[in-house]
This record gives C-alpha cells, sequence and structure tokens, in this order.
C-alpha cells in the first residue's frame, strides 16, 4: 500500500515537471529556420518564382514581340532592357522570366508526379519483397535500358507537342531513381520492431506500407527530390533543344541556355542570365532539401 | 462460457524454419491451455523458443518458418487462418506486448495516431471518440498529463513511459489475451517493478489472460499461475508456479532458480548453468538439456524423456529420466 501511494506522488511530481511538447511541424520549422543556408535558398527561390509569375506583367516588354532597332543589345538602361535583348531583339530579362514558368512547372510536376510513383513503387516491392520485389525491380532495370530519347520522340511524334505530354515524358524515365532508393530504405525499414507491433495489432499490409513505412522514408524522399528537381528541369532543356519540348516563340530556360550558347561569343550575356537563374534556383533547391532532411528527423533534437 | 473452460488452447505446436543448413526445429510439440484471466509463464533460455511459439500464435512467423499443430482460440484454430481474419482478432482480441519499447513505437508518428488506428481498424471509432478512449486509457496505465501527451512522438518518452504506452495500446480494445514477450526486458530494475505491478493491476481490473514470456524467474513467481519451461524447444517441466518455484522436479528447472540473484547471499558466487544454449540444428538425439546436465547419464543422451505427469494430483509434467527424489535432494542442498 504505502508503495503504491509513494509512486502516486512521485508521478504527480513528474506530471508537473513534464516537458511542453512541441508538433512535428512547429519543432520542425525551428530547426529549418535556424539553417541559414536554407532559409536564404528558400526566400531566393520564392523571389525567383514571384519575378517569373508577376514579372512578364510588369514589364513594358513581351516575351515574342521582336524589336528590329535593339537586336542584340548588351545590358543597357536604353528602353529598360536591364538584361539586354537577343538577335531578334527581345528582351532578355521578359524571356527569362516566362522561361522560368515553364521550367519550374515542369520540375515541379514531373517532380511530384515521378516522386509519388517512385514511393509507391519502391516502397511496396521492398516491403513484400520475394517474387514480387523482383519481379517489380526487373521492371525497374527494364525502364533503364529503353532510350528515354526514342519514347519521348515517339510520344511528341505520335500526340503532338504539347506541355503535358513533356511531363508525362520526363516523369515516365526519372522515377526509377527514386524507386530504387525507396525500396533500399523499406528493406531495412521492413524488419524494424515497430512494424512487427504494427502487424500483431492487425494493421493490414497496404496500411502498414502507406503509414508506417512511407512516414520513415521522409528524410530520405525529400533529399532525393531536390535532386530530382534540378535533373527533370535539365531533361526538359535536353527535350526542347531537340525540337520535342517547348517550341518557339514560348520558351524555357533550357532553350535559352541553348541559344546563349550558340553566341556566347558574342553576346556572353545571352547565356549568363539564364545560366545564372538556373544554377541559382539548383543551388536553393539543393540547400533547401538539406535544410529540410535535418529539420524533418523527429529524433534530432 | 463454462468457467472452466479454455480461452486458447494449443495442441502439439510445433515451429520449423527452412535454412541453407537444413530445417531446423525451433519449437517441438508444445502443448497447454489457458483460463480467462489465468497468467502462463514462460520460461527458458535465449533460443529455447519462448517467442518463436507466441510469435506462431500470432501469424508473426518470418517468411521462413513454419508453424505446425493447433491453437485454439475461443474454438477458431490460429494457425489455419488467413490473414485477413487474423488480422480481425490481432489486436483485437489477442494483443502482443514486445521486447523493446524504444523500437516497437514507430518514430514517425504521433502516440495518438498509432494509438487510435488500433481502435480505428477494430472498433469503427471515428478519430475524436477513439481518442477519447485512448487518452483514459494512458491514463489507466499511469502516464501523467495523458491529454497533452498523447500528441507527442515516441522519442519524447522515457523507456519506461514508452512501454505503458505499449501496455495502452495493447489494452485499448480490452483483449482477452495479452502476450507480453520479455515486457521487461529492456527496462531498468526500478521501472521492471512498476511495469510488472501495472500488469498485475490491470489485470485484476479488465480480466485478461496474461501469457508471459520471461527469462526472469522473480517476474514469473510474482504473477503467473502456471508455468512452462521450456529448453531447445521442448517442454522440460509443467506445473503450478507454486510446485515450479518451490519443489523443482527438472534439472533445467533447478539451475535456472539457483542461477537467480538473491540480495541476501552477498558475496556468494552465482550458480551458473554450465556450457551455452545448444545449436538448435544440431540437438542430441536424447534430452536436449543433456548436454550440460549435472545430472545426465549415458542414457538421457540417447533416449529422449516422454513429458509425463507427477505429484498427487499429476499436475506437474516433466521430461526427464532421472528420479524425483534425487533433484529434490539437489534443491534441498542448492536452494536457501
Amino acid at each position: 500500500m504505502l508503495f503504491f501511494s509513494r509512486r502516486k506522488t512521485l508521478l504527480d511530481q513528474l506530471a508537473q515537471a513534464a516537458p511542453h511538447g512541441r508538433s512535428l511541424w512547429a519543432d520542425a520549422r525551428a530547426r529549418f529556420m535556424r539553417n541559414k543556408a536554407a532559409v536564404v535558398s528558400l526566400v531566393l527561390l520564392l523571389l525567383i518564382g514571384a519575378a517569373c509569375i508577376v514579372g512578364p506583367a510588369v514589364l513594358p516588354h513581351s516575351f515574342d514581340s521582336a524589336d528590329w532597332d535593339s537586336m542584340s543589345l548588351p545590358p543597357t538602361l536604353k528602353n529598360m532592357h536591364w538584361w539586354g535583348t537577343d538577335e531578334s531583339g527581345r528582351d532578355l530579362l521578359v524571356r527569362c522570366l516566362v522561361g522560368g514558368r515553364i521550367s519550374l512547372m515542369v520540375g515541379l510536376l514531373a517532380t511530384l508526379a515521378s516522386v509519388a510513383i517512385g514511393i509507391a513503387w519502391g516502397a511496396t516491392a521492398g516491403f513484400i519483397g520475394g517474387k514480387v520485389d523482383a519481379f517489380m525491380m526487373r521492371i525497374v532495370d527494364m525502364m533503364y535500358a529503353i532510350p528515354y530519347l526514342l519514347i519521348a520522340i515517339l510520344l511528341v511524334t505520335i500526340l503532338g507537342r504539347e506541355f503535358y505530354l513533356v511531363v508525362i515524358a520526363i516523369t515516365a524515365f526519372s522515377w526509377m531513381d527514386m524507386a530504387r532508393v525507396v525500396r533500399g530504405q523499406t528493406l531495412s525499414l521492413r524488419s524494424m520492431e515497430f512494424v512487427e507491433a504494427a502487424r500483431s495489432i492487425g494493421v493490414p499490409t497496404r496500411r502498414i506500407i502507406f503509414s508506417h513505412i512511407v512516414p520513415n522514408l521522409l528524410g530520405v524522399v525529400v533529399i532525393y527530390t531536390t535532386v530530382t528537381v534540378p535533373s527533370v528541369i535539365l531533361t526538359e532543356s535536353v527535350l526542347s533543344f531537340l525540337g520535342l519540348g517547348i517550341q518557339e516563340p514560348m520558351t524555357s530556360w533550357g532553350v535559352l541556355i541553348e541559344d546563349g550558347t550558340s553566341v556566347m561569343e558574342v553576346s556572353p550575356w545571352m547565356l549568363l542570365f539564364p545560366g545564372a537563374l538556373l544554377s541559382m534556383t539548383l543551388y536553393c533547391f539543393n540547400f533547401i532539401g538539406d535544410g529540410l532532411r535535418d529539420a524533418l528527423d523527429p529524433k534530432e533534437r | 462460457m463454462a468457467a472452466n473452460e479454455k480461452l486458447i488452447e494449443v495442441d502439439d505446436l510445433s515451429v520449423k524454419f527452412a535454412t541453407p543448413d537444413g530445417e531446423v526445429t525451433a519449437v517441438n510439440g508444445l502443448s497447454f491451455g489457458l483460463e480467462r484471466g489465468q497468467t502462463f509463464g514462460i520460461v527458458g533460455e535465449s533460443g529455447s523458443g519462448k517467442s518463436q511459439s507466441m510469435l506462431a500464435l500470432m501469424g508473426l512467423l518470418a517468411i521462413n518458418g513454419r508453424a505446425s499443430g493447433r491453437a485454439l482460440f475461443n474454438g477458431e484454430d490460429l494457425l489455419s487462418m488467413p490473414a485477413n481474419l487474423l488480422n480481425r482478432i490481432r489486436g483485437n482480441r489477442i494483443a502482443m506486448i514486445f521486447q523493446d519499447p524504444m523500437t516497437s513505437l514507430n518514430p514517425y508518428l504521433t502516440v495518438e495516431r498509432q494509438m487510435t488506428e488500433v481502435l480505428e481498424l477494430h472498433k469503427g471509432l471515428t478519430r475524436r471518440s477513439a481518442l477519447t478512449l485512448a487518452i483514459s486509457t494512458l491514463e489507466q496505465v499511469r502516464i501523467p498529463d495523458a491529454a497533452r501527451r498523447i500528441r507527442m512522438y515516441p522519442h519524447e518518452f522515457s523507456g519506461g513511459m514508452r512501454q505503458r504506452i505499449m501496455i495502452a495500446m495493447a489494452l485499448l480494445c480490452q483483449p482477452d489475451l495479452l502476450i507480453a514477450d520479455e515486457p521487461t526486458t529492456a527496462l531498468d530494475v526500478t521501472v521492471q517493478a512498476q511495469t510488472m505491478a501495472l500488469l498485475r493491476d490491470l489485470q485484476r481490473d479488465f480480466g485478461t489472460a496474461i501469457i508471459l514470456i520471461t527469462h526472469d524467474l522473480g517476474v514469473v513467481a510474482g504473477l503467473c499461475d502456471q508455468v512452462m519451461v521450456l529448453y531447445g524447444g521442448r517442454i522440460m517441466e509443467q506445473g503450478s508456479a507454486e510446485s515450479i518455484f518451490y519443489r523443482p522436479t527438472h534439472p533445467y528447472t533447478l539451475g535456472l532458480l539457483g542461477a537467480v540473484p538473491k540480495l541476501d547471499h552477498e558475496g556468494e558466487r552465482l550458480l551458473a548453468i554450465p556450457g551455452v544454449p545448444p545449436n538448435m540444428a544440431h540437438l542430441p538425439a536424447g534430452c536436449p538439456f543433456s548436454e550440460r546436465c549435472t545430472f545426465a547419464t549415458e542414457r538421457c543422451a540417447t533416449e529422449r524423456p516422454a513429458l509425463t505427469p507427477f505429484g498427487p494430483q499429476g499436475d506437474v509434467l516433466r521430461a526427464c529420466h532421472r528420479e524425483v527424489i534425487e533433484i529434490a535432494r539437489e534443491a534441498e542442498r542448492v536452494l536457501p
């Protein structure tokens, strides 16, 4: 009896001394905010995004109107061609911002789609294991073996040059890396005791995969997502260069960089500005991914 | 239901694993029954088949494992049940507590999410009513300030609290049977005592039957009605906790009892059982314990002793060739 009453008072004391908890998200935000590089990157990326959305409407030039009086101008204050013009006299700043819309949109859409497919595929294969795993991963290997340009060319030739087709073509060939990484992680998570505990309370397999395994993949998925965005943006520029993606007069960062490289000896600004924008964006994604990974790990306190 | 009707009746349970070195039998011919509200202890060293036999009941064996025999739970055979039916019983009528509370909670989900999931799956409760029930269950296992703490993540709790959360999770659906797989092994001694006291209180309040797997005989003595001593996947001795403790009839039980540390015997060396736990792939032809047994004769190594009843009511089962009186004499010498 004495033991029980003594324990009770001890527990009451403990209760009063108990720390105040914060939610995962509040905590993650606090940790993310402490990461200077990540915060600066996030602000930069938001600025770039906002400029791409608002810029073309505010600036006096349009992205597709040629100005024969001011062809290949270097950056100048005259006529507000701050980033100069291309060989048709189109304002480079506006074209960079309009191109940014396309590049960012393709990057985000294709990345989201391939991340979703990759997680579902990899987690299922890794968790079920055995023959299912072998079969699913051989399909991934087959996908690697298919020359994606060939498929992209076929797709666009048959169905026409549409923005969404570019996204689909890119997605179809960029989910396999994610699937492999996720499968590897799932293999190690599968044997953890909490999975056995979930089974022991009668959670069906599908639910274990999606509500117990997938949250544990958050860190690696975030990191891999931020690596995928740049590669997807680059793939889009390759497709555009081959005439399979975005077509003139519409543009994207990839297209602008290709144009810029052809005239970089006479008009270096045409390579410099879109190149700087693209690499800045890619760096930002990397730093943000780094910050998110550290912030989203609830064990890291 | 009649008072003497068994809640779970296990008959000739065997577990075999297909390994690269051939088939290994981890559990061999286990039979026992358990009534409502009773506590059944399974004792043995590492690798004696304690955990595997329980995992077999829960349908949680590794992919290369096969269980045979019968395990009737409320008249239904758990071993031959398809997974979707088993999922309705697991967590609902039978719950399990695992050895290590540090790893058996999902680190990325709040305690709330993990607890309400059980209720949503089995009771079809809404999130809100599930939450209310979860909080009150946490209070029953003496988690202070449960309403606030339930929103926290597992790493924000101490080991003892996590084990209490596991117990609370297991009790959410008020199961008929609770399987506790070494629930105190990963905890420090004071928390062990608290956890066992908690289990005892909860059993009294809910009338849950408990199967307690442990290698801590002190824990068994305090809680169990019936005890089964396993070695090498076979039953060595089975009977009431009292008879196993005070009148051991098997050399292995005696060895285990001699190895229990006692606070009042300062400075004495603990009695260890010589040798190491057996390699399950190469068990001796006779009694599995014969290689380490101080009583062993030639017959022990070649002829496997059958499990035979003993005692005035025949309520103790023992598998040993030697006479009970020899063991009892040794027990008198060794045990206080």
